[in-house]
């Protein structure tokens, strides 16, 4: 046939367009400071294990300082700050980050491990989004439907994960500071730099002292801020385990809480779903940030009379996917993004083998450091095998069937996670049929993985509880 | 292979059981389609991938002209362009065809003698069609008798849009008969048929009635070819070999101006039907101005400045 | 250089049309004078046949303007913002001239004109959200309704309020994907020249904002009776009687109207003047297997 073959040469970003500084401290009423117990840990790139940076790891006392900077900052400037004002300042942060962007998408792929066309593409346009998004609430508060003159909360306390650390620092910040509340907002300790870097935006932008501020560190720190006395709000997007941890630190307590948690959806293909759109959707749904997202499609459920060909179709797209560098603008499956997440994946994927389901990935070549899985799939699984019920967490997809809508809708609810789902079908009647039944907080039909800052996002069960994005969004931050 | 392959001498039986397969064929969604397309579209082709891919997208032209206007002399220099379209550098390749009306087939034919630079004809009433079938058939046997190695039909957009599938069936069929040797390609005009899901039942419409090419336009109607339509016809192409074993080419036709665009399309031929496709005898760009600009960028590689349009011949 | 004062180049006030700016077709200009009579500039005087070729660029940027999403729009309001922001030193001496204001008044007037253009900027993809809703009919059907622009929107805008009454009155019908064809104040028409410098700016595509200066009195008659207008409002027609005759006219293609009343531009707007020139879309759809 052909007689040579298009081999895509490098084509890498540059990283020399940011700056990172060897060591950070903690971004705590309006200026960086050291922290006060001496402890650090390092931030590394888990494509090649290069160290990044020494960042600090906030104790008790710093956790303290931050939330009594907040405090201040609520009490003598925040609060008095006009709707009008506060927007004007997210506008600005929106603005900045948009000029800044190929800054931030960089930092993001070499800290996180997530290929550059989608920091680039979407991580951070949507971050951007966002921001701009909630400044026009700002000073519109009484029309969002929850009465005339609603109030902030006073001082949130933000944990947020390491798989998508720009945007879901976003999408915490963005409609506190527009609902009027000051936050402490702690990122994930193996993704901590692109939210050191949103500091300095927030120095651009003028935000005044101790509106915004960042804690690093790990489990402890995060502890200590959730279990702060003087916080009126929690908001955390991680682990169901954590989250049920928080949920019980602040029972009894004043605090409000939002929970954005784990996932198993179920996406869904019937037998008239336009075929090769659906397998874009499976792949998006499980293989886009390599699997690393709570909504993800982690379990395909294909109608019977159509399995042969869409797993067919699917198999030979996979071989289509370029694992590699992340900074390499072709790369469609970056790093996973640690040693630990590298381990978990792996073992649950034996528990698959022992379990008696087939494992499949198309052959790739893995770079020799750094931490590296190739996209799976495991074909023969049914709902009493574990890595149908729990969460991988990686570019792991598990394969079931099922007959007809009903069976779909009781294997698709069958868990105790409610995130997302999918449905694929050529039909309007079924998609609203199917999304009515589907117990999960975000239905996409005939897309999947779509996010938008207008779009309220959340789950049910033990996904957790709360909105973000929308309207929907403000609740949380108000004291409604 | 799929278990679930039908049977195709019997979908092409009848025209009720032609209509009842191309309307069970799966839809196509526009928006997924689109946004595939535009993620393709992100690949960035670089140093040797580049050379590599101009090469190919050079080899890969059908240099077109269908004017009112044309003449022999137009045609004749036209053809000299394709066997040599760099005047300063004897290495790059020539185009795979040139690409003129039935009256001037001859014409081209004689200028690129042996040089391999094939001869397309378009025939059928081109552009719009509207002519007899007895009429179609007599304007292919003329580009076919004056030496066209390969024609360019036109189908009946009309007969499609009303649902006539197996007229339209039956116009290509008889076409094809009257090629005799010349290989056949089926522009479907889908600018017209507005929707991918007509452009995947028109593309296995033509494959199905023995089309060697399905090309996407004539280049007279807005829009011709485009990323998304292309993806389609290329998952048609892919899925008609995994079903049949036979291998149909794709030409996307107009509207594809820069080297950037072409080397688009390779990459999309490349991850949607497969390297297979990557080479002239399966895929082609209909186009008239894209060669400059490939030879631009050809330039560009080799000198490592930007050049010019004066450094490259208008014809 | 000498100590002598400079010698300015002054400016030509043209129209702002489909995003170029022409003279008037009539070749006809009026003296716009300051507060004190004292000649400011010679304005294009607006003919009917402006009139008309300015709902005919609004026509043709309305399909793409009304398919944009609306993050888009917002974006390219806020952008109008910053335009004018940078502008601001100049606005503050166009309203001075025009309303005789103190420049701090003036002042407070362009810094409230921006604001409130930020305001409405950032109702683009939030609209939907506050006038839409899912309806719960009884039956097995999903229902919702949802607000669409309801197409052309001719302007009279505000006699006195030069800037910050002219600014509440085009945002809002743009915001959401109208376009429109707006006639300035008459006395007062050089704050509405420097915003169409603004708009031209401010990657608004043409045709979405057409402004006119010139006499409501002439062009208004032919707007309201213009049956490719999709709505009209009449804020800036101080006569009743005139006012009235353009309700009349308007209502041979069934225009939406928006009637004068007094208003005090500095307050809160409401979502009124947006919801004005929005139609409601309800779709059904049956949910079965």
């Amino acid at each position: 046939m052909a007689d040579s073959v298009f081999e895509y040469a490098p084509a890498p970003e540059r990283r020399d367009i940011v700056d990172i500084a060897s060591s950070y401290g903690l971004f705590i009423d309006g200026k960086f400071v050291d922290g006060t117990d001496g402890k650090s840990f390092k931030t590394i790139s888990p494509a090649s294990e290069e160290v990044l940076a020494e960042i600090t790891e906030a104790g008790e006392a710093d956790v303290d300082a931050a939330v009594k900077a907040a405090r201040r900052a609520y009490d003598r400037v925040w609060s008095q700050t006009s709707g009008g004002d506060r927007a004007k300042y997210l506008y600005r942060i929106a603005r900045i980050l948009a000029e800044r962007s190929r800054e931030f998408a960089v930092l993001e792929s070499l800290d996180n491990g997530k290929p550059i066309r989608e920091s680039r593409d979407v991580d951070v346009p949507l971050s951007s989004a966002w921001f701009f998004y909630y400044a026009g609430w700002a000073d519109k508060l009484g029309y969002a439907g929850f009465g005339p003159n609603p109030q902030p909360l006073g001082v949130a306390a933000q944990v947020i994960p390491w798989n998508f650390p720009l945007m879901m620092l976003a999408w915490k910040i963005a409609p506190a500071l527009a609902a009027g509340n000051t936050v402490v907002l702690k990122p994930a300790e193996t993704t901590p730099l692109t939210a050191l870097l949103f500091a300095d935006v927030c120095q651009q932008a003028e935000l005044p002292a101790g509106v915004v501020n960042i804690v690093t560190g790990a489990g402890a720190t995060g502890q200590a801020l959730v279990t702060h006395s003087d916080v009126d709000k929690v908001a955390f997007t991680g682990s169901t385990e954590v989250g049920r941890m928080i949920a019980k630190a602040v029972a009894g307590s004043r605090k409000k809480l939002t929970l954005e948690l784990g996932g198993k959806a179920a996406n869904v293909i019937f037998d008239d779903a336009p075929i090769d759109q659906a397998v874009e959707g499976i792949v998006n749904g499980i293989f886009f940030n390599q699997g690393h997202v709570c909504c993800a499609g982690s379990r395909l459920l294909v109608q019977e009379s159509v399995y042969d060909e869409v797993l067919e179709s699917l198999k030979r797209r996979m071989g289509t996917l370029r694992v590699g560098d992340p900074l390499d603008k072709n790369t469609d499956i970056g790093a996973i993004n640690s040693a630990e997440q590298l381990a978990r994946i792996k073992l649950l994927s034996e528990i698959g083998d022992s379990e008696g389901a087939e494992r499949w990935s198309p052959p790739c070549e893995l770079p020799e450091h750094g931490y590296w899985f190739p996209p799976t799939i495991f074909t023969g699984v049914s709902q009493a095998h574990r890595i149908a019920r729990e969460e991988i967490f990686g570019p792991v997809l598990s394969v079931l069937t099922f007959r007809t809508p009903a069976e779909a809708i009781e294997k698709a609810n069958n868990t105790p996670y409610g995130l997302s789902a999918g449905v694929w079908t050529d039909k309007g009647s079924r998609i609203l049929w199917m999304a009515d039944r589907l117990r999960a907080g975000v239905v996409w039909a005939n897309t999947f993985n779509r996010f938008d800052p207008a779009s309220p996002f959340g789950g049910y069960k033990e996904s957790g509880y709360g909105r973000e994005g929308g309207r929907h969004g403000l609740e949380a931050y108000l004291d409604v | 292979m799929t278990t679930t392959a039908p049977n195709l001498d019997d979908v092409t039986a009848s025209a009720t059981s032609l209509r009842r397969f191309l309307a069970g064929l799966p839809g196509v969604d526009q928006v997924g389609a689109e946004a595939r397309a535009a993620t393709l579209a992100t690949r960035s082709i670089k140093t040797t991938a580049k050379q590599y891919a101009l090469d190919l997208a050079i080899r890969m032209v059908d240099l077109t002209t269908l004017e009112g206007q044309d003449t022999p002399g137009k045609v004749r220099a036209l053809s000299a362009k394709a066997m040599r379209p760099d005047p300063a550098d004897p290495t790059c390749p020539a185009v795979a065809a040139v690409c003129v009306y039935p009256d001037l087939v001859a014409v081209a034919k004689d200028q690129v003698g042996s040089s391999g630079v094939k001869v397309a004809s378009v025939a059928t009433g081109f552009p719009s069609g509207r002519t007899s079938l007895d009429v179609k058939v007599a304007d292919t046997a003329d580009a076919v008798a004056a030496g066209a190695d390969e024609v360019d039909m036109v189908i009946d957009r009309g007969a499609f849009l009303a649902g006539q599938y197996g007229q339209v069936y039956d116009e290509i069929v008889a076409v094809k008969a009257a090629t005799k040797d010349a290989h056949l390609k089926v522009i479907l005009e889908t600018g017209e048929l507005a929707t991918y899901d007509n452009v995947r039942r028109a593309s296995w419409l033509a494959m199905l009635a023995g089309a060697d090419f399905i090309k996407t336009s004539t280049g007279k109607v807005q829009p011709a070819a485009t990323m998304p339509v292309t993806l389609v016809m290329l998952e048609a192409v892919r899925e008609f070999r995994n079903q049949t074993g036979r291998m149909i080419g794709v030409k996307p036709a107009g509207g594809i101006r820069t080297a950037k665009d072409a080397i688009r399309y390779l990459v999309m031929v490349n991850e949607v039907a497969g390297p297979d496709w990557l080479d002239p005898d399966w895929f082609r760009f209909g186009a008239s101005s894209l060669l400059n600009d490939l030879l631009s960028q050809r330039t560009k590689m080799t000198t490592g400045r930007y050049s010019g349009p004066d450094y490259f011949t208008l014809d | 250089m000498t100590s002598e004062p400079r010698l300015d180049i002054r400016k030509t006030y043209k129209l702002y049309i489909g995003g170029a700016f022409p003279r008037s077709e009539s070749g006809r200009t009026y003296e716009a004078v300051d507060a004190s009579g004292r000649f400011l500039a010679n304005v294009a005087m607006g003919s009917r046949k402006d009139a008309r070729d300015s709902v005919v660029a609004a026509r043709k940027a309305y399909a793409g303007w009304s398919t944009r999403t609306p993050y888009n729009r917002g974006q390219i309001l806020y952008r109008v913002a910053e335009m004018l922001e940078g502008r601001r030193e100049q606005f503050i001496s166009d309203v001075q001239a025009a309303e005789g204001a103190t420049k701090k008044r003036a002042t407070a007037v362009v810094d409230d004109s921006i604001d409130r253009w930020v305001w409405y900027a950032g109702w683009a993809d939030k609209i939907a959200q506050v006038t839409g809703s899912a309806n719960a009919v009884s039956g097995p059907y999903f229902d919702f309704s949802i607000p669409e622009p309801t197409g052309v929107v001719a302007i009279v805008a505000p006699q006195d309020s030069s800037l910050l009454g002219l600014v509440s009155v085009v945002a809002p019908a743009i915001v959401t994907g109208n376009t429109a064809v707006v006639v300035s104040s008459f006395d007062r028409p050089i704050p509405a020249v420097t915003l169409s410098e603004v708009l031209a700016t401010s990657d608004l595509p043409g045709g979405v904002v057409n402004l006119l200066t010139g006499d409501a009195y002439e062009i208004a008659p032919w707007l309201a009776s213009h049956m490719d207008v999709n709505a009209i409002d009449l804020t800036g027609v101080d006569n009743v009687v005139h006012a009235r005759a353009l309700e009349e006219a308007a209502a041979d293609n069934l225009k939406r109207v928006v009637r004068p009343e007094p208003v005090d531009w500095t307050a809160d707007p409401g979502i009124d003047r947006m919801t004005a020139f929005l139609e409601t879309k309800t779709v059904w759809h049956p949910i079965g297997t």
